[in-house]
Protein backbone atom coordinates (compact mmCIF):
# COMPACT_ATOMS: atom_id res chain seq x y z
CA UNK A 1 0.00 0.00 0.00
CA UNK A 2 2.56 2.77 0.76
CA UNK A 3 4.27 4.01 -2.06
CA UNK A 4 0.98 3.19 -4.18
CA UNK A 5 -0.81 5.93 -3.58
CA UNK A 6 -1.26 9.47 -3.75
CA UNK A 7 -0.33 9.89 0.10
CA UNK A 8 2.94 9.19 0.85
CA UNK A 9 6.62 8.70 -0.58
CA UNK A 10 8.33 5.59 -0.23
CA UNK A 11 9.51 5.43 3.31
CA UNK A 12 13.12 6.19 4.34
CA UNK A 13 14.95 4.68 7.05
CA UNK A 14 13.66 7.36 9.83
CA UNK A 15 10.32 7.40 8.66
CA UNK A 16 10.23 3.49 8.73
CA UNK A 17 11.44 3.64 12.40
CA UNK A 18 8.67 6.41 13.33
CA UNK A 19 6.10 3.89 11.23
CA UNK A 20 7.44 1.39 13.50
CA UNK A 21 6.78 2.84 16.96
CA UNK A 22 3.06 4.11 15.57
CA UNK A 23 2.87 0.40 14.74
CA UNK A 24 3.67 -0.59 18.27
CA UNK A 25 1.45 2.08 19.89
CA UNK A 26 -1.56 1.34 17.71
CA UNK A 27 -1.30 -2.57 17.99
CA UNK A 28 -0.95 -2.15 22.04
CA UNK A 29 -3.94 0.41 21.68
CA UNK A 30 -5.93 -2.14 19.91
CA UNK A 31 -5.21 -5.33 22.37
CA UNK A 32 -6.18 -3.00 25.03
CA UNK A 33 -9.56 -2.96 23.52
CA UNK A 34 -9.61 -6.06 22.71
CA UNK A 35 -8.46 -7.03 26.67
CA UNK A 36 -11.21 -4.62 28.07
CA UNK A 37 -13.95 -6.41 25.45
CA UNK A 38 -12.82 -9.71 26.67
CA UNK A 39 -12.78 -8.59 30.61
CA UNK A 40 -16.31 -6.86 30.15
CA UNK A 41 -17.56 -10.04 29.11
CA UNK A 42 -16.06 -12.59 31.65
CA UNK A 43 -16.88 -9.49 34.26
CA UNK A 44 -20.55 -9.97 33.37
CA UNK A 45 -20.44 -13.56 33.20
CA UNK A 46 -20.85 -14.36 29.98
CA UNK A 47 -18.42 -17.61 30.01
CA UNK A 48 -20.26 -19.63 32.82
CA UNK A 49 -21.18 -23.28 32.20
CA UNK A 50 -24.86 -22.40 32.47
CA UNK A 51 -25.29 -19.82 29.62
CA UNK A 52 -23.46 -22.11 27.28
CA UNK A 53 -25.20 -25.64 28.41
CA UNK A 54 -27.34 -25.26 26.15
CA UNK A 55 -24.96 -25.61 22.53
CA UNK A 56 -24.57 -29.13 24.10
CA UNK A 57 -27.83 -30.47 23.84
CA UNK A 58 -29.10 -32.19 20.57
CA UNK A 59 -32.47 -30.71 20.56
CA UNK A 60 -31.22 -27.18 20.88
CA UNK A 61 -28.34 -28.07 17.92
CA UNK A 62 -31.02 -29.40 15.69
CA UNK A 63 -32.96 -26.12 16.53
CA UNK A 64 -30.19 -23.82 15.01
CA UNK A 65 -29.72 -26.56 12.47
CA UNK A 66 -33.17 -26.20 11.71
CA UNK A 67 -33.08 -22.41 11.70
CA UNK A 68 -30.27 -22.20 9.33
CA UNK A 69 -31.72 -24.63 7.20
CA UNK A 70 -34.81 -22.28 6.92
CA UNK A 71 -32.56 -19.40 5.89
CA UNK A 72 -30.95 -21.20 3.56
CA UNK A 73 -34.56 -22.52 2.06
CA UNK A 74 -35.76 -18.83 1.70
CA UNK A 75 -32.35 -17.52 -0.02
CA UNK A 76 -32.10 -20.56 -2.54
CA UNK A 77 -36.14 -19.65 -3.20
CA UNK A 78 -35.75 -15.86 -3.00
CA UNK A 79 -32.48 -15.98 -5.39
CA UNK A 80 -33.63 -18.34 -7.85
CA UNK A 81 -36.93 -16.16 -8.59
CA UNK A 82 -35.02 -13.00 -8.15
CA UNK A 83 -33.30 -13.89 -10.76
CA UNK A 84 -35.54 -15.29 -12.85
CA UNK A 85 -37.38 -11.43 -12.13
CA UNK A 86 -34.27 -9.66 -12.90
CA UNK A 87 -34.14 -11.50 -16.40
CA UNK A 88 -37.95 -10.67 -17.10
CA UNK A 89 -37.57 -7.08 -16.06
CA UNK A 90 -34.35 -6.49 -17.97
CA UNK A 91 -35.94 -7.46 -21.12
CA UNK A 92 -38.98 -5.61 -20.42
CA UNK A 93 -36.38 -2.69 -20.26
CA UNK A 94 -34.66 -3.47 -22.94
CA UNK A 95 -37.90 -3.75 -25.10
CA UNK A 96 -38.64 -2.33 -28.33
CA UNK A 97 -42.42 -1.20 -27.13
CA UNK A 98 -42.77 1.87 -25.87
CA UNK A 99 -45.65 0.69 -22.69
CA UNK A 100 -43.53 -2.52 -22.17
CA UNK A 101 -40.57 -0.11 -21.49
CA UNK A 102 -42.06 2.24 -19.72
CA UNK A 103 -44.23 -0.49 -17.76
CA UNK A 104 -40.87 -2.10 -16.47
CA UNK A 105 -39.20 0.86 -15.54
CA UNK A 106 -41.91 1.92 -12.97
CA UNK A 107 -41.69 -1.32 -11.46
CA UNK A 108 -37.88 -1.49 -10.94
CA UNK A 109 -37.65 1.96 -10.18
CA UNK A 110 -40.63 1.61 -7.56
CA UNK A 111 -39.11 -1.54 -5.99
CA UNK A 112 -35.31 0.25 -5.57
CA UNK A 113 -36.64 3.47 -3.86
CA UNK A 114 -38.68 1.06 -1.11
CA UNK A 115 -37.17 -0.44 1.60
CA UNK A 116 -37.39 -4.19 1.80
CA UNK A 117 -38.77 -4.32 5.01
CA UNK A 118 -42.07 -2.15 4.56
CA UNK A 119 -42.55 -4.34 1.15
CA UNK A 120 -42.57 -7.32 3.70
CA UNK A 121 -44.88 -6.14 6.41
CA UNK A 122 -47.34 -5.14 3.75
CA UNK A 123 -47.51 -8.58 2.21
CA UNK A 124 -47.27 -9.87 5.66
CA UNK A 125 -50.15 -7.59 7.05
CA UNK A 126 -51.59 -6.32 4.71
CA UNK A 127 -52.28 -9.20 2.62
CA UNK A 128 -52.05 -11.71 5.20
CA UNK A 129 -49.61 -14.29 4.04
CA UNK A 130 -47.71 -16.84 5.51
CA UNK A 131 -44.16 -15.73 6.58
CA UNK A 132 -41.93 -17.72 4.44
CA UNK A 133 -44.17 -16.70 1.01
CA UNK A 134 -43.99 -12.92 2.29
CA UNK A 135 -40.25 -12.81 3.01
CA UNK A 136 -39.37 -14.25 -0.15
CA UNK A 137 -41.92 -12.29 -2.52
CA UNK A 138 -40.39 -9.10 -0.84
CA UNK A 139 -36.79 -9.99 -1.57
CA UNK A 140 -37.72 -11.33 -4.95
CA UNK A 141 -39.12 -7.74 -5.83
CA UNK A 142 -36.84 -5.95 -4.51
CA UNK A 143 -33.73 -8.23 -5.66
CA UNK A 144 -34.79 -8.80 -8.85
CA UNK A 145 -35.40 -5.35 -9.55
CA UNK A 146 -31.39 -4.54 -8.79
CA UNK A 147 -30.83 -7.53 -10.77
CA UNK A 148 -32.81 -5.88 -13.53
CA UNK A 149 -30.50 -3.44 -13.40
CA UNK A 150 -27.80 -4.97 -13.48
CA UNK A 151 -28.24 -7.04 -16.46
CA UNK A 152 -29.90 -4.17 -18.58
CA UNK A 153 -26.41 -2.38 -17.75
CA UNK A 154 -24.45 -5.81 -19.07
CA UNK A 155 -26.54 -5.58 -22.18
CA UNK A 156 -26.20 -2.36 -22.61
CA UNK A 157 -22.58 -3.05 -21.73
CA UNK A 158 -21.83 -5.76 -25.11
CA UNK A 159 -20.23 -3.92 -27.73
CA UNK A 160 -22.55 -2.65 -30.44
CA UNK A 161 -20.88 -4.52 -32.86
CA UNK A 162 -22.11 -7.99 -31.61
CA UNK A 163 -25.64 -7.21 -31.86
CA UNK A 164 -25.24 -5.32 -35.37
CA UNK A 165 -23.15 -8.92 -36.86
CA UNK A 166 -26.58 -10.78 -35.01
CA UNK A 167 -28.39 -8.77 -37.03
CA UNK A 168 -26.61 -9.25 -39.83
CA UNK A 169 -26.75 -12.84 -40.20
CA UNK A 170 -30.43 -12.51 -39.72
CA UNK A 171 -31.15 -13.23 -36.24
CA UNK A 172 -34.40 -12.32 -34.84
CA UNK A 173 -34.38 -10.12 -32.19
CA UNK A 174 -35.00 -12.70 -29.65
CA UNK A 175 -32.54 -14.74 -31.02
CA UNK A 176 -30.33 -12.02 -30.55
CA UNK A 177 -31.12 -11.36 -27.20
CA UNK A 178 -30.91 -14.94 -25.95
CA UNK A 179 -27.63 -15.98 -27.94
CA UNK A 180 -25.52 -13.05 -28.23
CA UNK A 181 -26.47 -10.57 -25.90
CA UNK A 182 -27.66 -12.01 -22.64
CA UNK A 183 -24.57 -14.65 -22.41
CA UNK A 184 -21.74 -11.82 -22.53
CA UNK A 185 -24.06 -9.94 -20.21
CA UNK A 186 -24.65 -12.51 -17.80
CA UNK A 187 -21.02 -13.68 -17.97
CA UNK A 188 -19.64 -9.74 -17.32
CA UNK A 189 -21.86 -9.37 -14.50
CA UNK A 190 -22.01 -12.29 -13.25
CA UNK A 191 -19.67 -10.72 -10.05
CA UNK A 192 -22.19 -8.06 -9.75
CA UNK A 193 -25.20 -10.14 -10.01
CA UNK A 194 -22.79 -12.76 -7.09
CA UNK A 195 -22.60 -9.64 -4.91
CA UNK A 196 -26.23 -8.86 -5.12
CA UNK A 197 -27.11 -12.67 -3.87
CA UNK A 198 -24.71 -11.65 -0.72
CA UNK A 199 -27.69 -8.73 -0.61
CA UNK A 200 -30.48 -11.09 -0.64
CA UNK A 201 -28.71 -13.81 1.76
CA UNK A 202 -27.88 -10.63 4.47
CA UNK A 203 -32.09 -9.98 4.27
CA UNK A 204 -33.35 -13.03 4.67
CA UNK A 205 -32.50 -12.20 8.31
CA UNK A 206 -35.69 -9.74 8.31
CA UNK A 207 -37.35 -12.95 8.49
CA UNK A 208 -37.14 -13.00 11.67
CA UNK A 209 -38.86 -9.74 11.97
CA UNK A 210 -41.92 -11.52 10.71
CA UNK A 211 -41.75 -14.39 12.08
CA UNK A 212 -40.13 -16.70 10.27
CA UNK A 213 -38.43 -19.66 12.23
CA UNK A 214 -35.04 -18.79 10.50
CA UNK A 215 -31.66 -18.94 11.95
CA UNK A 216 -32.04 -15.79 14.17
CA UNK A 217 -34.91 -17.06 15.39
CA UNK A 218 -33.94 -19.80 16.49
CA UNK A 219 -31.39 -18.05 18.71
CA UNK A 220 -33.63 -15.68 19.93
CA UNK A 221 -35.84 -18.67 21.23
CA UNK A 222 -32.68 -20.20 22.97
CA UNK A 223 -31.57 -16.57 24.13
CA UNK A 224 -34.80 -15.96 26.19
CA UNK A 225 -34.21 -18.96 28.12
CA UNK A 226 -34.42 -18.16 31.58
CA UNK A 227 -32.95 -21.64 32.72
CA UNK A 228 -29.81 -21.17 31.19
CA UNK A 229 -29.42 -17.75 32.47
CA UNK A 230 -30.73 -15.85 29.57
CA UNK A 231 -27.61 -16.65 27.31
CA UNK A 232 -27.46 -13.76 25.36
CA UNK A 233 -24.03 -13.10 24.07
CA UNK A 234 -22.94 -16.72 23.78
CA UNK A 235 -26.13 -16.92 21.22
CA UNK A 236 -24.56 -14.07 19.37
CA UNK A 237 -21.48 -15.09 19.66
CA UNK A 238 -22.62 -18.60 17.90
CA UNK A 239 -24.61 -16.86 15.21
CA UNK A 240 -22.84 -14.21 13.99
CA UNK A 241 -19.90 -16.48 13.22
CA UNK A 242 -22.10 -18.43 10.81
CA UNK A 243 -23.67 -15.68 9.29
CA UNK A 244 -21.05 -13.26 8.70
CA UNK A 245 -18.63 -16.93 7.10
CA UNK A 246 -22.16 -17.68 5.07
CA UNK A 247 -21.74 -13.91 3.33
CA UNK A 248 -18.13 -13.72 3.47
CA UNK A 249 -17.86 -16.98 1.52
CA UNK A 250 -20.41 -15.55 -1.27
CA UNK A 251 -18.49 -12.67 -1.27
CA UNK A 252 -15.20 -14.25 -1.92
CA UNK A 253 -16.71 -16.21 -4.57
CA UNK A 254 -18.02 -13.30 -6.32
CA UNK A 255 -14.54 -11.59 -6.13
CA UNK A 256 -12.95 -14.53 -7.42
CA UNK A 257 -15.51 -14.92 -10.78
CA UNK A 258 -14.43 -10.89 -10.92
CA UNK A 259 -10.72 -11.79 -10.82
CA UNK A 260 -11.02 -14.82 -13.45
CA UNK A 261 -12.89 -12.56 -15.60
CA UNK A 262 -10.13 -10.42 -15.68
CA UNK A 263 -7.65 -12.83 -16.28
CA UNK A 264 -9.83 -14.54 -18.99
CA UNK A 265 -8.28 -14.17 -22.69
CA UNK A 266 -10.81 -13.09 -24.10
CA UNK A 267 -10.92 -10.05 -21.96
CA UNK A 268 -7.61 -10.11 -21.63
CA UNK A 269 -7.22 -7.33 -24.27
CA UNK A 270 -9.42 -4.94 -23.52
CA UNK A 271 -8.01 -1.27 -23.26
CA UNK A 272 -8.69 0.66 -20.20
CA UNK A 273 -8.20 3.91 -20.33
CA UNK A 274 -5.91 5.70 -17.01
CA UNK A 275 -7.57 7.23 -14.73
CA UNK A 276 -6.81 11.23 -15.41
CA UNK A 277 -6.45 13.81 -12.86
CA UNK A 278 -10.40 13.81 -11.82
CA UNK A 279 -11.27 10.89 -14.08
CA UNK A 280 -14.50 9.53 -12.39
CA UNK A 281 -13.77 6.11 -10.27
CA UNK A 282 -12.99 3.58 -13.25
CA UNK A 283 -16.05 1.66 -13.76
CA UNK A 284 -17.86 2.79 -10.50
CA UNK A 285 -17.49 0.94 -7.30
CA UNK A 286 -15.61 -2.66 -7.65
CA UNK A 287 -18.49 -5.07 -8.72
CA UNK A 288 -17.22 -7.64 -6.27
CA UNK A 289 -18.09 -5.23 -3.41
CA UNK A 290 -21.44 -5.75 -1.29
CA UNK A 291 -23.78 -3.64 -1.12
CA UNK A 292 -25.25 -1.73 1.91
CA UNK B 1 -57.19 10.31 2.06
CA UNK B 2 -58.42 10.35 5.41
CA UNK B 3 -56.20 7.73 6.80
CA UNK B 4 -53.55 10.37 6.31
CA UNK B 5 -55.32 13.50 7.83
CA UNK B 6 -56.32 11.98 10.63
CA UNK B 7 -53.71 10.10 11.59
CA UNK B 8 -51.74 13.44 10.43
CA UNK B 9 -49.59 13.31 13.87
CA UNK B 10 -48.55 9.47 14.17
CA UNK B 11 -47.33 9.71 10.65
CA UNK B 12 -46.00 13.37 11.48
CA UNK B 13 -43.83 11.43 14.52
CA UNK B 14 -42.90 8.45 12.68
CA UNK B 15 -41.55 10.32 9.69
CA UNK B 16 -39.56 12.91 11.68
CA UNK B 17 -38.47 9.79 13.59
CA UNK B 18 -37.27 7.98 10.31
CA UNK B 19 -35.64 11.91 9.48
CA UNK B 20 -33.68 11.88 12.66
CA UNK B 21 -32.45 8.41 12.56
CA UNK B 22 -31.28 9.13 9.00
CA UNK B 23 -29.61 12.41 10.07
CA UNK B 24 -27.95 11.35 13.61
CA UNK B 25 -26.80 7.35 11.54
CA UNK B 26 -25.72 9.63 8.73
CA UNK B 27 -23.22 11.50 10.52
CA UNK B 28 -21.67 8.93 12.83
CA UNK B 29 -21.49 6.66 9.45
CA UNK B 30 -19.52 9.67 7.40
CA UNK B 31 -17.41 10.09 10.86
CA UNK B 32 -16.97 6.16 11.44
CA UNK B 33 -16.11 5.90 7.75
CA UNK B 34 -13.31 8.81 7.45
CA UNK B 35 -11.75 7.18 10.47
CA UNK B 36 -11.91 4.12 9.24
CA UNK B 37 -10.61 5.40 5.48
CA UNK B 38 -7.80 6.84 6.91
CA UNK B 39 -6.75 3.67 8.80
CA UNK B 40 -6.98 2.11 5.72
CA UNK B 41 -4.64 4.18 4.13
CA UNK B 42 -2.16 4.47 6.94
CA UNK B 43 1.00 3.34 6.52
CA UNK B 44 0.88 1.90 10.04
CA UNK B 45 0.22 -1.96 9.03
CA UNK B 46 -1.96 -2.89 12.77
CA UNK B 47 -4.14 0.51 11.47
CA UNK B 48 -4.55 -1.19 8.04
CA UNK B 49 -5.30 -4.35 9.70
CA UNK B 50 -8.29 -3.31 11.91
CA UNK B 51 -9.66 -1.09 9.23
CA UNK B 52 -9.55 -4.47 7.23
CA UNK B 53 -11.07 -6.30 9.67
CA UNK B 54 -14.12 -3.72 10.43
CA UNK B 55 -15.05 -3.29 7.19
CA UNK B 56 -15.29 -7.20 6.38
CA UNK B 57 -17.22 -7.99 9.11
CA UNK B 58 -19.35 -5.14 9.35
CA UNK B 59 -20.22 -5.78 5.47
CA UNK B 60 -20.78 -8.95 6.03
CA UNK B 61 -23.04 -9.10 8.82
CA UNK B 62 -26.63 -8.67 8.61
CA UNK B 63 -28.09 -5.38 9.47
CA UNK B 64 -30.86 -7.62 10.98
CA UNK B 65 -28.03 -9.58 13.24
CA UNK B 66 -26.32 -6.05 14.16
CA UNK B 67 -29.90 -4.51 15.73
CA UNK B 68 -30.22 -7.04 17.51
CA UNK B 69 -26.83 -7.77 18.92
CA UNK B 70 -26.48 -4.24 19.78
CA UNK B 71 -29.99 -3.32 20.94
CA UNK B 72 -30.79 -6.68 22.86
CA UNK B 73 -26.74 -7.07 23.49
CA UNK B 74 -25.52 -3.95 25.11
CA UNK B 75 -27.71 -3.72 27.90
CA UNK B 76 -25.90 -6.86 29.26
CA UNK B 77 -22.94 -5.34 29.90
CA UNK B 78 -25.27 -2.93 32.05
CA UNK B 79 -24.93 -0.32 28.94
CA UNK B 80 -28.17 0.67 29.16
CA UNK B 81 -29.02 3.98 26.84
CA UNK B 82 -32.29 4.93 25.03
CA UNK B 83 -33.16 2.41 21.97
CA UNK B 84 -33.26 5.73 19.55
CA UNK B 85 -29.09 5.80 20.36
CA UNK B 86 -28.55 1.83 20.29
CA UNK B 87 -30.54 2.11 16.63
CA UNK B 88 -27.95 5.24 15.43
CA UNK B 89 -25.05 3.42 16.68
CA UNK B 90 -26.21 -0.16 14.93
CA UNK B 91 -27.06 1.59 11.54
CA UNK B 92 -24.14 4.12 11.93
CA UNK B 93 -21.44 1.56 12.45
CA UNK B 94 -22.59 -0.78 9.15
CA UNK B 95 -23.06 1.96 6.90
CA UNK B 96 -19.66 3.16 7.99
CA UNK B 97 -17.98 0.47 6.81
CA UNK B 98 -19.55 1.29 3.49
CA UNK B 99 -18.36 4.73 3.66
CA UNK B 100 -15.03 3.79 4.31
CA UNK B 101 -15.04 1.65 1.43
CA UNK B 102 -16.52 4.07 -0.67
CA UNK B 103 -13.82 6.82 0.55
CA UNK B 104 -10.45 4.93 -0.02
CA UNK B 105 -11.56 4.18 -3.78
CA UNK B 106 -12.06 7.53 -3.91
CA UNK B 107 -8.43 8.36 -2.33
CA UNK B 108 -7.32 5.68 -4.95
CA UNK B 109 -8.47 7.38 -8.17
CA UNK B 110 -6.41 10.19 -7.08
CA UNK B 111 -3.32 9.62 -9.12
CA UNK B 112 -0.40 9.11 -8.20
CA UNK B 113 1.69 11.91 -10.01
CA UNK B 114 -0.55 14.45 -8.02
CA UNK B 115 0.61 13.52 -4.85
CA UNK B 116 4.15 13.09 -5.72
CA UNK B 117 3.94 16.41 -7.83
CA UNK B 118 2.92 18.39 -4.59
CA UNK B 119 5.76 16.54 -2.53
CA UNK B 120 7.76 18.14 -5.10
CA UNK B 121 6.77 21.43 -4.77
CA UNK B 122 7.77 21.47 -0.80
CA UNK B 123 4.23 20.62 0.43
CA UNK B 124 4.24 19.25 3.61
CA UNK B 125 2.03 16.05 4.87
CA UNK B 126 -1.21 17.86 5.91
CA UNK B 127 -0.77 20.22 3.14
CA UNK B 128 -0.33 17.29 0.46
CA UNK B 129 -3.79 15.82 1.87
CA UNK B 130 -5.97 18.58 2.45
CA UNK B 131 -4.94 20.59 -0.83
CA UNK B 132 -4.52 18.07 -3.42
CA UNK B 133 -5.68 14.70 -2.33
CA UNK B 134 -8.78 15.16 -0.72
CA UNK B 135 -10.45 17.90 -2.73
CA UNK B 136 -9.72 15.56 -5.48
CA UNK B 137 -11.07 12.60 -3.56
CA UNK B 138 -14.02 14.38 -2.41
CA UNK B 139 -15.15 14.68 -6.08
CA UNK B 140 -15.39 11.44 -7.37
CA UNK B 141 -16.98 10.11 -4.00
CA UNK B 142 -20.18 12.41 -4.19
CA UNK B 143 -22.13 9.88 -6.14
CA UNK B 144 -21.08 6.66 -4.00
CA UNK B 145 -21.92 8.39 -0.35
CA UNK B 146 -25.08 9.22 -1.66
CA UNK B 147 -26.37 5.94 -2.93
CA UNK B 148 -24.96 4.46 0.55
CA UNK B 149 -26.72 7.23 2.08
CA UNK B 150 -30.22 6.46 0.79
CA UNK B 151 -29.55 2.74 1.76
CA UNK B 152 -29.38 3.80 5.01
CA UNK B 153 -32.58 5.63 5.02
CA UNK B 154 -34.36 2.39 3.66
CA UNK B 155 -32.44 0.23 6.23
CA UNK B 156 -33.85 2.84 8.74
CA UNK B 157 -36.80 1.19 8.76
CA UNK B 158 -35.30 -2.01 10.55
CA UNK B 159 -35.38 -0.29 13.57
CA UNK B 160 -39.34 0.64 13.63
CA UNK B 161 -39.15 -2.98 13.91
CA UNK B 162 -37.05 -2.89 17.05
CA UNK B 163 -39.84 -0.63 18.45
CA UNK B 164 -38.16 2.78 17.54
CA UNK B 165 -40.41 5.47 16.81
CA UNK B 166 -40.22 5.16 13.49
CA UNK B 167 -42.16 5.37 10.20
CA UNK B 168 -42.61 1.70 9.34
CA UNK B 169 -43.45 1.25 13.30
CA UNK B 170 -46.95 3.70 12.97
CA UNK B 171 -48.55 1.07 11.06
CA UNK B 172 -49.07 -0.72 14.34
CA UNK B 173 -50.74 2.14 15.75
CA UNK B 174 -52.85 3.04 12.86
CA UNK B 175 -53.82 -0.57 11.88
CA UNK B 176 -54.98 -1.12 15.74
CA UNK B 177 -57.47 1.99 15.12
CA UNK B 178 -59.10 0.38 12.40
CA UNK B 179 -58.17 1.97 9.69
CA UNK B 180 -57.60 0.20 6.13
CA UNK B 181 -54.16 -1.17 5.80
CA UNK B 182 -53.46 -1.10 2.26
CA UNK B 183 -53.55 2.97 2.29
CA UNK B 184 -51.82 2.96 5.76
CA UNK B 185 -49.06 1.25 4.12
CA UNK B 186 -49.29 3.44 0.99
CA UNK B 187 -48.63 6.53 3.12
CA UNK B 188 -45.77 5.17 4.87
CA UNK B 189 -44.42 4.14 1.19
CA UNK B 190 -44.92 7.88 0.44
CA UNK B 191 -42.81 9.15 3.51
CA UNK B 192 -39.88 6.80 2.23
CA UNK B 193 -40.09 8.22 -1.01
CA UNK B 194 -40.02 11.45 0.05
CA UNK B 195 -36.63 11.08 2.31
CA UNK B 196 -34.87 8.78 -0.52
CA UNK B 197 -36.11 10.84 -3.01
CA UNK B 198 -34.92 14.01 -0.69
CA UNK B 199 -31.30 12.54 -0.13
CA UNK B 200 -31.22 11.94 -4.03
CA UNK B 201 -31.68 15.59 -5.11
CA UNK B 202 -29.15 16.81 -2.48
CA UNK B 203 -26.63 14.57 -3.93
CA UNK B 204 -27.56 15.70 -7.25
CA UNK B 205 -26.78 19.33 -6.25
CA UNK B 206 -23.78 18.32 -4.56
CA UNK B 207 -22.68 16.56 -7.67
CA UNK B 208 -23.66 19.57 -10.07
CA UNK B 209 -21.90 21.82 -7.77
CA UNK B 210 -18.79 19.95 -6.92
CA UNK B 211 -18.95 16.58 -9.16
CA UNK B 212 -16.10 15.56 -11.66
CA UNK B 213 -16.77 17.34 -14.74
CA UNK B 214 -17.77 14.70 -17.85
Amino acid sequence: MTGATALYDVPGPRTRQRHRVYGVLATAVILGLVAWILYLLVDTGQFTTTKWTPFAYKGIQELLLRGLGNTLKAFAIAALLSLALGGLLAVGRLSDHRPVRWAAALVVEFFRAMPVLVMIFFIFVALKVQPLPALVAGLTLYNGSVLAEVLRSGVNAVERGQREAAFALGMRKTQVMAHVLLPQAVRAMLPAVISQLVVALKDTSLGYLVTYEEFLHAGKLIASNLDYDLPFIPVVMVISPIYIGMCMLLSWCAGRVSRREQRSPRTEAVAVAAAGPGAPLPGGEPPMAPKP
Amino acid sequence: MNVLTDNFSTYGAGFLGTVRLTVYASLLALALGFVTASFRVAPVGALRAFGTVWVTVLRNTPLTLLFFAVLLGLPRFGLVLPFDVFAVLALGCYTSAFVCEALRSGINTVPKGQGEAARSLGMTFGQTLSLVVLPQAFRAVIPPIGSTLIALAKNSAIAGAFSVTELLGTYKTINELGYNIIWTFVWIAVGYLIVTLAISALFHVLERTWGVAR
